[in-house]
This record gives C-alpha cells, sequence and structure tokens, in this order.
C-alpha cells in the first residue's frame, strides 16, 4: 500500500509538469479527440457544453456493417434539468459528413435509434439541449473497419430506389419500455452521401410525426450519414392518439405523406 | 413407415435440444508471428488419415488467423488434400507438413465451401488439382478479391504474397453423390447446402470420417455471411440420419474439435433454430438491433469461441430482415 502511494507521488511528479506545459487540444474530451473542438463548433456553434453521463449513446462494440451501424441516444436523463430536453443533435469526429441528425422530441421521450454510416472508427456525439439553453454531451467510441460512407447503398446499386422512394412502413410496439408506446418507422430512401462518384448527396432533410389536429409531437431533420432507408425508432407517450401522419421531404423537394396508425 | 420417419425425426429433435458440451484441447500449434511460423502440427484421427487443426477461436494475429481444420488422407494410391487454409504461407507450410508425414503424390486438393480459409492457400497448390463446387467455384471468383482485403486487415504480414486463387475445376453438382475407389479408400462426395449455396461433403466409408465443412461448428459460434438459416438445419437433420445409420462416426468440422458422434451436428442445429427464434421474437417485440445485440446468450452457448464477436456478425447481417418483416405494409409511396 505504502509503494503503492509512493508510486502515484512519483508518477504524478514526472508527468504533472509536462501536463501543465501541454495545451489540451481535445476541448475537455474524455475520449481524447483532437476533432472534438471542431465538431462542437460545427453542431453547436459558440455555445460551451458540459459532458455527462445524463446522456446515454450506445454503439455496437465494432460497426460489423459500416453501412447501418445501430446507435441509440436516451437524455431521460435531462427530463427534470433545465426545463427539459429541447433538441438532440448527434454527430461523428471522424466521418465525412459530421453531422448526423437533429432531434426535437416535443411530446415524445427524449430517445431515439437509428443507424448510420461510418467511414472510420470515431467518438459520436449527442449534444443535448435543454429548455434553460445549456448543451450537455455525451459520447461513445465505435470500432469499425469503415468504409461506409463512400460506397452505394444496396438500392443504388440494383437500381430499385425509384419504384420504392418515399414508402414508409410503421408500427407501434407497447411496453417495450416502461412509460413508453414505440413507434419504429421506415422510410425508403438512398440517402446518398454525396461521397460516390457520380451520385450527388440525396437525403431527407426534415420529417414530423403530426396528430388529426395538425400538432407535431417530433420533428427530425436528417443529414447524410443515416442509412439507406432510414428506420427510426421514437418513444411517444403511452396516452398519445392511436393515429398520426408523417409529412417531410427530401433536399430534392420530393414530399412523404404517410398515414401512421397504430 | 412415413409414421416411422415422423418418429425419427422427433428424436432428432430432441436430442439436438440436449447438446452436448465436446472436449476443446489446447491449441497444438504455437505460431510464431516474427518468422511467420504457424507451427502445423497434423494429428492422425484414423488410418490414413490426418487433421491439421487450427484454434478453436475467431481469427486474430495471435493464431495466424488459422482457425480452420484442414485435413489430408494417404490413400496407398496417392493424397487427398481437403482445403487449403488462410493464406498462401499456410498453402506452403501445409504442403511441408504432409510432405513431411508421406511421400505419396498428392492427386487432388478439395475445398468445402467458398469461404477463404478453405482455399487462400491455393497458390502453394498451382501443379495440382485444386477443385470445388462449381457454386462454390464461383462465388470464389466473385468475392476472393474482398476476401483478401478484409484477411489483409485483420491478418496482416500473415497474409504476405496471399492472391485469391479460387479452385480450378468446378465439379457439376449433378454428378453428386459420388464414389471414388481411391488405393484402399472408398471416398464419397455429397452435396449439401445452408451453411452457403453449395456445401460439400466428404465421407471416407473406409475409416468412418466425415469431413463436414462448415455445416458443423463445434464449440464456435457458426458463421453465417452466406447461410440460408431453414436449408442449412434441413441439412443437418440429414447428416444426423446418416450419422444414426451408421454412415460415419468421427466428424472433422471446419470449426472446432474433431469428435465422435453427433454433438457438433445437434450444438450447429441447436444454434441455428434459437438464433432464428431470437430474431423473430425480438422482432416482434419491437426492439432495435442495437438492443438485441445487448440481450444476454444462454448459458449453453456462452462459453464458445468467437463469442460475442460472431453472434453480433450474425445479427447485424440478418436481424434487419426480421425487422423490416415484421413492420408490415407500407402506406405514403409517391
Amino acid at each position: 500500500m505504502r509503494s503503492l502511494r509512493r508510486r502515484t507521488v512519483l508518477t504524478s511528479l514526472a508527468f504533472a509538469p509536462l501536463a501543465w506545459a501541454q495545451e489540451d487540444h481535445t476541448g475537455g474530451d474524455p475520449l481524447g479527440s483532437m476533432q472534438y473542438p471542431s465538431l462542437r463548433e460545427q453542431t453547436i456553434g459558440k455555445a460551451s457544453a458540459r459532458f455527462t453521463d445524463a446522456v446515454i449513446v450506445r454503439g455496437p462494440a465494432f460497426a460489423d456493417d459500416a453501412m447501418n451501424v445501430p446507435l441509440l441516444v436516451d437524455a431521460r436523463g435531462l427530463n427534470t434539468v433545465g426545463g427539459g430536453v429541447a433538441r438532440i443533435r448527434v454527430s461523428v469526429d471522424r466521418n465525412p459528413v459530421r453531422q448526423v441528425l437533429d432531434f426535437e422530441p416535443l411530446r415524445a421521450l427524449p430517445m431515439l435509434a437509428f443507424r448510420i454510416r461510418m467511414e472510420q472508427a470515431s467518438p459520436v456525439r449527442a449534444f443535448v439541449q435543454t429548455r434553460d439553453g445549456q448543451w450537455h454531451v455525451g459520447s461513445t467510441w465505435v470500432q469499425a473497419a469503415g468504409g461506409g460512407c463512400t460506397v452505394p447503398g444496396i438500392t443504388r446499386a440494383d437500381g430499385s430506389w425509384s419504384r420504392t422512394l418515399g414508402q414508409v412502413q410503421a408500427r407501434f410496439f407497447n411496453n417495450v419500455i416502461e412509460g413508453s408506446r414505440r413507434l419504429r418507422l421506415r422510410v425508403m430512401h438512398p440517402m446518398d452521401t454525396g461521397l460516390v462518384a457520380g451520385i450527388p448527396a440525396f437525403y431527407i432533410e426534415q420529417m414530423e410525426l403530426q396528430d388529426p389536429g395538425g400538432q407535431p409531437w417530433w420533428r427530425i431533420a436528417l443529414h447524410e450519414p443515416v442509412s439507406e432507408n432510414p428506420l427510426i425508432t421514437f418513444e411517444l407517450p403511452p396516452q398519445s392518439p392511436p393515429a398520426f401522419r408523417l409529412v417531410g421531404r427530401d433536399n430534392n423537394g420530393n414530399r412523404i405523406d404517410a398515414e401512421v396508425v397504430a | 413407415m412415413r409414421r416411422l420417419f415422423g418418429a425419427a425425426l422427433f428424436t432428432l429433435a430432441a436430442t439436438a435440444a440436449l447438446a452436448q458440451p465436446v472436449a476443446v484441447p489446447p491449441f497444438a500449434s504455437k505460431p510464431d508471428m516474427a518468422r511467420l511460423d504457424y507451427d502445423l502440427k497434423p494429428r492422425q484421427i484414423a488410418p490414413g488419415t490426418w487433421v491439421i487443426e487450427g484454434e478453436v477461436a475467431d481469427f486474430t494475429r495471435a493464431n495466424g488467423c488459422n482457425i480452420i481444420n484442414t485435413g489430408f488422407i494417404d490413400t496407398g494410391a496417392g493424397v487427398v488434400v481437403v482445403n487449403t487454409g488462410p493464406s498462401r504461407l499456410y498453402g506452403d507450410q501445409q504442403r511441408r507438413a504432409i510432405e513431411r508425414i508421406t511421400r505419396a503424390p498428392v492427386l487432388r486438393v478439395i475445398e468445402l465451401n467458398l469461404h477463404p480459409d478453405y482455399f487462400f492457400g491455393n497458390q502453394a497448390w498451382a501443379d495440382k488439382p485444386t477443385q470445388a463446387l462449381a457454386g462454390s467455384v464461383a462465388g470464389m471468383q466473385a468475392e476472393g478479391g474482398a476476401y483478401a482485403d478484409n484477411l489483409y486487415r485483420l491478418c496482416g504480414d500473415w497474409m504476405r504474397g496471399t492472391e485469391s486463387t479460387p479452385a480450378r475445376e468446378a465439379i457439376d453438382p449433378k454428378t453428386l453423390p459420388q464414389v471414388l475407389q481411391i488405393g484402399g479408400h472408398r471416398l464419397e462426395l455429397r452435396r449439401l447446402e445452408g451453411h452457403t449455396d453449395d456445401d460439400l461433403v466428404l465421407i471416407d466409408h473406409t475409416t468412418g470420417v466425415l469431413f463436414a465443412g462448415g455445416l458443423v461448428f463445434t464449440e464456435r459460434v457458426p458463421t453465417t455471411p452466406h447461410a440460408h438459416f431453414a436449408r442449412w438445419i434441413a441439412s443437418l437433420d440429414t447428416l444426423a440420419q446418416w450419422q444414426a445409420a451408421g454412415q460415419f462416426r468421427t466428424v472433422v468440422p471446419s470449426h472446432g474439435p474433431v469428435h465422435s458422434g453427433g454433438a457438433g451436428i445437434a450444438q450447429t442445429r441447436d444454434w441455428l433454430q434459437w438464433l432464428t427464434a431470437r430474431m423473430q421474437d425480438s422482432a416482434e417485440r419491437g426492439l432495435d438491433l442495437g438492443e438485441v445485440l445487448r440481450l444476454p446468450v444462454p448459458e449453453r452457448f456462452a462459453r464458445w469461441a468467437a463469442q460475442p464477436a460472431e453472434l453480433h456478425r450474425s445479427l447485424t447481417q440478418w436481424y434487419p430482415q426480421h425487422e423490416q418483416r415484421v413492420l408490415g405494409g407500407v402506406s405514403g409511396a409517391r
């Protein structure tokens, strides 16, 4: 015990001056990523953000399919902080296109699951803004062999995308997690990244879930890294209406408009 | 007769549910990364019959990415080689290891499916007939480049000088089953399917040894990149019937320990049925892939090699189909 303590002291003496002398290029990032400061600025501008375990980001230990990396974001830990969650922005340090999506939960729970493309191993971030304007960041590290952003998707490769563009599949699931009625949505869209030669960026820009009175229950903006034919899992309050309408558009002006019925 | 057959199937299913563990001996080879020496050690398992066992594990640089069992039969009228391993170096060292055991000429080299560790040693056998089912040869030709990229990334220097070299002779499935009397051994080639579209198996009727290829995994999570689950389970039923009928006693799986009896067949069947049910149930409950990856695995599978990485690969590849199926019909088409 004594020798251990002694060794700790010696180690800190040896390294502390070095640490003080070095500038922190990671902006305090617990994952130690030099890309973090520029990612933060790109995602939330000049605002500051605090790292927190209250924002859970989960990815696979290894991205076996770099074109479909499953991510879960759960910011329920901020439900009683700063008036609750206003928006969730997901971004990836080491992707050629780093912004993934921007989610306003509105009347939904502040959590969602979705899949993205990853070009290489990278930290994945969820920047969560509470209603008081404060930003909170959760992170995870995803190992990947990569290549997901720069190869065409399946429906682009076989040409079938144009026959299914904008089709929506949806289903509600009860009792998956406490206090929620789960909605899983799949929208057929190639979600081209613009990084494959000869195929310009082509992606869903905006979607909103509306109740029969036209009121939005959540709103989401997607960016290029979201996987082809996005399958997104939302959590609605158990007392939400039985029927909704999904409306949205892609960056070429194609409209999405579908009934979402239990 | 039909009723009897049904009863036999029921018994098989009951046996599968109680898949017995098989002891995994320590890895006999000590791969030397500095000298790129796989330290291949042929082990005799039956008269004239040797296996060179890979580690019961996932690909790692420490094991040289040698996780496959290759084999050879010294028939008395020449040698038949089964599978050539994951790299050119493996093929070279396999050939020297065989030459240390027997000076008899190699007559032919048989590759049981299209996966890279079945044929990536082929450069060492360029002067011999290398054979695989026609569908496997086509798959080797189509996917060899991608396999090479992946194995160079995973295995590094062990892959030095390796170029995908598909089997040169395609076996027409219409010519199977085919019995070959070679020297003192009566060998039979049969085609099954499900692990891949074309799974070749070799039965040595003289010694009662089955080279089961990728259809049977033992104490190791099965790989599923080209799987058709229902057909694979049907092929395992067929193998179990052949085993029950005494057509073979010893099973050489491509991955996992050599063993007697039906334990490996039952383990593989148990896994495929469990995995199918896990994916169907999870999709019906509305779970996302990320959640399914985190579900615990039953105790009887938890000890297996390549856990959880191989399970995660299978789920990542196959679970989305189950998710899409339960989402049902479409609306909102333009």
